[in-house]
């Protein structure tokens, strides 16, 4: 279990980092979804359930949406979609 | 050893790339992201001089400043007095912090005796099976009301930021259409719909188990609360606003909320006299671990939960489409 803990730990830190190095905003908010999955995950290790179900309501799920609608409100996700008809 | 570079082969290293970042020189996102950049404001002559004009009529010819003293006195007093109720509030505050017992000192009561408090006889006093909502709801239930303020003056700041005031006959012109992407969502999308229909109501029956068993188990109503919040916002991306806006307007958050603030601020404010004064409350509290026990815990969290989830959902919306 120490040894799980410790993998999970090392991927929250690659999330951190690679968050603020991501180009495109839309990967950036896909990580940072998964910092929050992870973290619930390390609450149930640290024994507080109550926090765990908090932050995978709130960081993975509603967060992330408004994040969505922000870019998509300011124009940010046009891009990709341009990608994929070229 | 390390060799001295040329200047343009040192400028493609990662080592120069993360020196600039980290200094701020270089934005790694312009010109990367698509961005609209935002026109400059400007104003017409013709609007100032309407503007200076309107703000000389309102003085002159509704406010009528000349034959009512009233009104000057009052705009003169209005500015005064608020600047004695900013003093007056920052000395109370700074007077009880000063009342305060020293931060970081170890022999605090907080930090010897609360939580040896809360840990044994939380369950005694509070009867609900899981402290931490016990100190949540119970002990310091006045923050978790302050909370819920909190979330309620963020939907009203949304609303007022994100809100289009559309009057009714311009609703077909080129602005809305843009800014009202309603036209737009995906109306016949088969495995969303499938999927919402299967996974929806799970979704809520989980929320309000877990707002209903906050005292018993993990969870409680904040968490319980954006569960549902989350179902609603599923719920209306699959079927659209059609089918949500027959069930939840802002008539309905304005309502359901309205009450559940009041309520807990009810249930609160009772406790919190029957408790200063050495009453007997009078609220039973159950035999822990029981569904209807822990006193106003269970209310408490039914209340929290409704407010948090129609500020969810109402934040998406706003965002969304800006009127509901």
């Amino acid at each position: 279990m120490q040894i799980f803990t410790w993998i999970l730990m090392g991927f929250l830190v690659v999330c951190a980092v690679s968050v603020s190095f991501s180009r495109n905003l839309l990967n950036s908010i896909l990580i940072f979804m998964s910092y929050s999955l992870v973290m619930s995950v390390i609450w149930i290790l640290l024994e507080s359930p109550d926090l765990a179900i908090t932050e995978a309501a709130v960081g993975a799920g509603i967060t992330s949406v408004l994040f969505f609608i922000t870019l998509k409100k300011i124009h940010a996700i046009m891009k990709t979609e341009d990608d994929e008809d070229e | 050893m390390s060799r001295r570079l040329p200047k343009e082969q040192y400028e493609h290293t990662l080592s120069y790339r993360v020196k600039e970042w980290l200094k701020g020189t270089k934005d790694p996102f312009l010109g990367n992201v698509e961005m609209k950049p935002q026109k400059e404001f400007q104003e017409d002559r013709k609007t100032i001089v309407r503007r200076d004009r309107e703000k000389k009529r309102l003085f002159e010819q509704i406010y009528d400043i000349k034959h009512n003293p009233e009104i000057r006195i009052f705009r003169r007093a209005y500015n005064i007095f608020s600047v004695l109720f900013c003093l007056f509030l920052v000395t109370m505050l700074l007077l009880a912090v000063s009342d305060l017992p020293k931060f970081g000192n170890a022999s605090n009561p907080v930090n010897n005796e609360v939580a040896a408090r809360y840990i044994e006889n939380g369950l005694q006093e509070t009867g609900a099976v899981n402290i931490v909502t016990g100190m949540i709801l119970d002990y310091r239930a006045f923050d978790t009301l302050g909370e819920s303020h909190v979330l309620f003056v963020a939907t009203c700041t949304v609303l007022i930021l994100l809100r289009l005031d559309g009057d009714k006959k311009g609703r077909s012109g080129v602005g809305y259409v843009m800014e009202n992407d309603r036209i737009y969502e995906p109306k016949n999308d088969m495995i969303l719909q499938t999927v919402a229909r299967i996974v929806v109501p799970p979704i809520f029956i989980f929320g309000i188990y877990i707002i209903l068993c906050g005292h018993l188990g993990p969870g409680g109503g904040f968490s319980g609360g954006a569960v549902i919040g989350a179902g609603l916002i599923l719920y209306l991306n699959a079927f659209g606003f059609a089918k949500t806006e027959r069930f939840f307007t802002q008539k309905t958050y304005r309502r359901t909320s309205f009450c559940a603030l009041a309520c807990y601020a009810l249930c609160k404010s009772y406790s919190f006299y029957t408790g200063a004064n050495h009453l007997e409350s009078g609220i039973p509290l159950g035999t822990p671990g029981a569904i209807l026990s822990s006193g106003l815990i269970l209310i408490l969290n039914i209340c929290v939960g409704i407010v948090v989830a129609g500020t969810m959902y109402t934040f998406y919306v706003m965002f969304r489409k800006g009127d509901y």
